[in-house]
């Protein structure tokens, strides 16, 4: 075909400039951050702000300050409150969304309506969710006063406020709960890889396993970050911003899900009945395995919008608030408040690398099925 | 992600069936369910019509005595000029990403060369990523260009990293254009350019509806930038809004009207269009 060479060229430079572009704001970007995360720059306020700052290298000394300096103990219960922030977030999301879908699907009469009800605050800012909330759930304010709309005594519970957590345990035993958590898990992976007769997989995952519960049995209980427990919990306190941020995301799943449903066929659902399933047993065995897939990409979407999410804690708690406080606030206080640039970019760094466990995964195989179809 | 299988899946109508006590349950949880999301409303508008002295705790749940429209017009008078930065940098901004996601989405899904794929992987990684994790990066480079302060500097950043979500969009929209069309008109001579004018963008409308809906959306939204890369004279309306809400002695029914004036612009784009942002919405997460 003739000038085919030159439209590719066009096509190429069409999208060179996004590609260049995409190159430095993302991949650039991220390479700096990462060198920043290991020099000095702005541990000495005096140089921070500095025409010429004196920057020295330093190694990973600030991932090591983060997970084990004194000072950095507010940094870990984030870590922590994000971990179940993320778990609890996902699980209102997709079992509200869920609900919402299946009765959705059943037809309902003004069926448009409800539907816009349910999802309109995904069309809001994160800092108007906030604040309306903010409002909500004040120590004295709505929501504590709503038990006396039907008689009852006002609520004292502080929403976010409260500084109690539950299920606490010592920051030093972390690697060893990391240890064994992974472990099991790599010793499931193993099990089933051993069933489906894939004997590579099983022979290193089994591997790994035994390594790393060996580890976590014999070194794993000496190994000291700290030098005196610190306990770090889920705090209280975030049940509020869970709820806000539920309030805000759970429509999206609702259409997420809706949309699954919509795309089963109705045939299918004729032949489960003509086989003699009931309702029960259609969704359980046809219709909810048909959503899965559904429910892992809404967990990975709402996974990686939790990891980075501050603006709704910021305009809710404040960003003083240290029982509400995440990461992704700490990041901003610590670069843009504090002039800690270095330390700042090591908690970015450290939120992609959360970030990337999820996403990478996810788009490494979402591609390679599509390239296995060309 | 077509039209079409939506619409063909809506289509079968349920037979109408007698009243069921299942149904009379549906309704009560659907009715349980739009209170959790409209409560929040009530108490909204609520506060936002209370005078300040009419606001106390102990109140909260009654509806003014008297209606104080007030509220929006000092609201206004002090978030009023970043409302407008807040339209100009999500026009510009929006306008401007989904002119380059419309080309890229073009280039890789029409003209398809070694690599696209794993390419286009690599794009939409941006998508993802935390932007606190070049936040940094991204201070220092705009702020060297000279745009510290300025909208154009914020612009600049929806515009790069709204590129992988627009591309992401129009890729799906485009593959499913069928390659015949191009096909036929590369046989009739016509060029990449031609091709994009003639048969691609004439088509395209639905497809930047959809891009614009959500662009504006988010840019309007975003808070992270916003707070870094501005200063007082180019705030948007978000930072704006969580300054005024912050304030300890700020009477509530001022961030109360603030929040309603900001939600506005894309609380009406979402009732107007919601079909089209629903899509948008979709479009982010399944590859189609």
């Amino acid at each position: 075909m003739k000038g085919l060479s030159k439209d590719r060229l066009w096509s190429m430079a069409v999208l060179a400039p996004s590609v260049i572009l995409i190159a430095v704001f993302v991949y650039g970007f991220i390479a700096r951050s990462v060198y920043v995360s290991m020099t000095d720059w702005g541990n000495d306020p005096a140089q921070a702000l500095a025409l010429e700052p004196i920057i020295r290298w330093v190694g990973l000394a600030n991932y090591q300050e983060l997970f084990t300096g004194f000072l950095q103990g507010r940094f870990r219960q984030e870590l922590v409150s994000t971990i179940f922030f993320t778990v609890f977030f996902i699980l209102g999301c997709l079992g509200l969304g869920l609900g919402l879908a299946l009765i959705l699907d059943r037809n309902p009469k003004g069926e448009g309506l409800w539907r816009t009800i349910f999802l309109f605050p995904m069309s809001l800012s994160f800092i108007v969710t906030g604040t309306i909330w903010r409002w909500m759930l004040q120590p004295g304010g709505g929501v504590n006063q709503a038990p006396t709309l039907l008689g009852g005594q006002p609520s004292t519970f502080g929403w976010l406020s409260s500084t109690d957590a539950l299920w606490k345990f010592d920051w030093n035993k972390l690697p060893l709960l990391t240890a064994s958590v992974v472990g099991l898990v790599l010793i499931v992976l193993a099990v089933r890889a051993a069933r489906s007769g894939d004997r590579t997989r099983t022979l290193v995952a089994a591997a790994c396993a035994a390594l790393l519960l060996g580890w976590a049995l014999l070194i794993g209980p000496n190994v000291k970050l700290l030098p005196a427990p610190e306990l770090h919990g889920f705090n209280l306190a975030l049940i509020g911003i869970i709820i806000a941020a539920v309030w805000q995301m759970s429509g999206y799943t609702m259409a997420l899900y809706l949309a699954g449903l919509r795309g089963i066929p109705e045939e299918l659902r004729e032949a489960a009945r003509v086989d003699g399933a009931n309702d029960l047993s259609l969704y359980r065995h046809v219709i909810f395995p048909l959503l899965a897939p559904i429910s892992l990409s809404a967990m990975i979407v709402l996974g990686h919008i939790s990891l980075k999410i501050f603006d709704l804690v910021y305009a809710m708690a404040g960003p003083d608030n240290i029982s509400t406080s995440v990461p992704a606030l700490n990041m901003y206080l610590t670069s843009f408040r504090q002039n800690q640039f270095a330390l700042g970019a090591a908690i970015g760094t450290i939120l992609l690398i959360l970030v990337a466990f999820v996403i990478v995964p996810y788009l490494s195989s979402q591609f390679r099925s599509e390239e296995g179809h060309a | 992600m077509t039209a079409t299988p939506a619409k063909a899946a809506a289509a079968p109508a349920t037979p109408r069936r007698p009243v069921q006590p299942g149904r009379v349950v549906m309704y009560a949880l659907l009715v349980l369910a739009a209170l959790f999301f409209l409560v929040p409303v009530y108490l909204l508008l609520a506060t936002a019509l209370k005078s300040p002295d009419a606001i106390s705790l102990a109140t909260t749940w009654h509806w003014p005595a008297a209606l104080n429209w007030a509220s929006f017009s000092e609201a206004w008078g002090k978030i009023g000029g970043n409302m407008l930065n807040s339209l100009f940098l999500a026009v510009t901004a929006t306008l401007l990403s989904a002119l380059l996601g419309s080309l890229n989405g073009y280039a890789l899904s029409k003209w398809k060369f070694r690599g696209a794929n794993t390419l286009f992987a690599l794009m939409l990684f941006g998508m993802f990523i935390p932007y606190q994790a070049v936040l940094i990066p991204l201070f220092q480079f705009i702020k060297e260009l000279g745009l510290y302060g300025s909208i154009w500097g914020l612009i600049l950043a929806h515009v790069v990293y709204g590129i992988p979500i627009t591309t992401l969009i129009f890729r799906n929209f485009y593959a499913d254009v069928p390659d015949a069309l191009v096909e036929a008109a590369t046989i009739d001579g016509a060029g990449f350019w031609q091709i994009y004018r003639l048969v691609i963008f004439p088509i395209s409308i639905p497809g930047f509806v959809v891009v614009i809906i959500w662009q504006f959306t988010q840019v309007w939204n975003e808070f992270l930038f916003a707070a870094t890369l501005t200063n007082t004279t180019s705030q948007p309306v978000t930072y704006a809004l969580s300054q005024l809400a912050g304030g300890q002695a700020v009477s509530w029914n001022l961030p109360m009207a603030g929040a309603i004036l900001a939600a506005l612009p894309t609380l009406l784009v979402y009732i107007l269009l919601g079909r089209y942002f629903v899509r948008g919405l979709l479009a982010g997460s399944v590859k189609g």
